[in-house]
């Protein structure tokens, strides 16, 4: 039966494993993502589930653990946060052209240095080119639901590609908040077995993986990549659409909240969207039309999804938790070039909030937000919360 | 995916549609791979003095030492050969020399060795 329980996302996103059953677990704890191998573990010694669990001395042990198991024909997942990903920053574009179905928890954390613990999305950021889907949760029961269709996601033919599966450190990772989880029969009924094409394993027909590729087929390889990631704009909303048959619950690339008629519009990712949802509903009860789009799906970037659900904006803040030191944030990055595409000059401020876990108040968005709606927009990259 | 996979059908893709997933390599595909061009010294062997001891044979990494079906030593595959010289240092009756390649400019890679 399904079950509501009170739980953080770290655990959501355990029993999420628990309950999926993958053939092999490699993982290295690191903060605030612990929680998830340390849970897992307790499934494994309590014989819960049949999983090889592989305790390495590395994060870059574990993914390369991973990534051989995976290329094997296992179904595989993990989990890591801030500077343990950027150690398994060498493996994570071998995993994408092998094409490696990896589901990947990643608790989104701070690079160091300044050495620090919280929250903000400078590390799986700076593996936005490393050829992984990514896809961020704002809550618990995202985490949850989304590890569940992340496998169906990474292992479907068309797109065999592996997924970060980001949540908020600490503020949803360890933040408890009720739950709805499936039952264990339809987890497996929806996430099968694995069906790998060229296993390792496989010694009727063997395979390499990993010979050396010179110029002449290098370029292919990763243009094939390219059209992987196409496919997941193709093929992700039938398959939450199976996910909503099952739970109730339907995940788009794109969470427009109160955008459609919306003249001002705040651009944002995980759990402080939740933040400029409230506002927002403020601010429609003053009568102000304002609207929140909580980009889910990062990488393939909705472009074109982007753009149409900006349509009528008369302006439009996007709001980054990470830094591209001496370039645009990342978000508004795509934002911009997505608007530019469609013709669309929608004046646009790109804001940075959170870094280091700084908190994000509703008073920002609300200036935020007046200040659109003034006309207040500069080509200079804000900082919300900073002390100046 | 359009290749499915075994090494004939690997060739030489034309379009990237065509190329082998994940760059990953089928069994054998080191078959059609003519690694006697890296080669700056061919062995050349003498027929009449081998005695088809198979020394060779066993040794050579490359597969190259051609036999016939009664097992007797008929010739070096020059295709595969890179010309290490192994053959030729342990021929017990010095019925393999190494010789520059420069000598056999044109005469194309693939042959007996003689």
């Amino acid at each position: 039966m399904p079950r509501r329980e009170i739980t953080s996302g770290n655990w959501a996103f355990a029993e999420a494993m628990r309950q999926i059953n993958p053939d092999v677990v490699a993982a290295y704890p690191i903060t605030p993502s612990t929680d998830i191998p340390m849970k897992f573990a307790e499934f494994v010694a309590n014989g819960r589930v049949n999983t090889n669990f592989v305790t390495v001395e590395s994060e870059h042990s574990a993914i390369t653990a991973c990534v051989t198991a995976a290329a094997a024909g296992a179904r595989v997942m993990t989990a890591s946060s801030a500077n343990g990903v950027a150690l398994m920053h060498e493996i994570f574009p071998i995993a994408g052209c092998f094409r490696t179905p990896i589901v990947f928890g990643l608790v989104n954390r701070s690079i160091g240095a300044p050495i620090n613990i919280h929250c903000d999305h400078s590390d799986s950021m700076a593996e936005r080119d490393a050829g992984w889907i990514h896809l961020y949760c704002e809550d618990a029961q995202e985490a949850y639901d989304t590890a569940i269709l992340a496998v169906r996601l990474a292992e479907h033919k068309d797109v065999l590609t592996p997924v970060f599966v980001c949540q908020d450190g600490f503020i949803t990772s360890h933040g408890f908040e009720p739950v709805n989880l499936l039952d264990d029969e339809t987890v497996k009924a929806f996430v099968g077995e694995r069906d790998a094409d060229f296993p390792l394993l496989d010694v009727d027909r063997p395979v390499t993986y990993g010979s050396f590729v010179m110029s002449e087929y290098y370029f292919e390889i990763k243009r094939q990549q390219v059209e992987a990631m196409k496919n997941v704009l193709r093929v992700y909303d039938g398959i939450a659409k199976e996910y909503e048959a099952v739970s109730g619950r339907f995940y788009p690339k794109l969470d427009r909240y109160r955008t459609e008629d919306a003249d001002i519009v705040v651009v944002v990712m995980s759990s402080a969207s939740g933040v400029v949802k409230d506002v927002v509903d403020e601010l429609r009860d003053r009568g102000i039309k304002a609207g929140c789009l909580r980009v889910r799906m990062f990488r393939p970037f909705p472009a074109e999804e982007v753009a149409a659900a900006l349509g009528n904006a008369q302006a439009v803040a996007v709001l980054d938790r990470a830094l591209s030191i001496g370039g645009t944030a990342p978000l508004a990055a795509e934002v911009k070039s997505a608007l530019y595409d469609a013709g669309k000059t929608i004046p646009v401020q790109s804001c940075v909030y959170g870094l280091g876990g700084r908190d994000f108040f509703p008073q920002y968005a609300r200036e935020l937000f007046m200040d659109l709606a003034a006309g207040k927009v500069s080509r200079e990259e804000r900082y919300l919360g900073l002390l100046e | 995916m359009k290749n499915r996979g075994n090494s004939a059908e690997m060739g030489k893709p034309k379009r990237w549609q065509d190329v082998p997933m994940g760059g990953i390599a089928f069994g054998a595909t080191a078959e059609a791979v003519e690694t006697g061009q890296w080669r700056s010294m061919r062995p050349v062997w003498n027929g009449e003095k081998c005695i088809s001891c198979l020394l060779c044979w066993n040794q050579c990494p490359d597969r190259s030492i051609l036999t016939d079906k009664n097992g007797k030593v008929t010739g070096i595959d020059t295709f595969y050969c890179k010309g290490c010289g192994i053959c030729a240092h342990l021929c017990p009756k010095q019925a393999i020399e190494m010789r520059p390649e420069s000598e056999f400019t044109g005469t194309g890679a693939r042959g007996k060795g003689e």
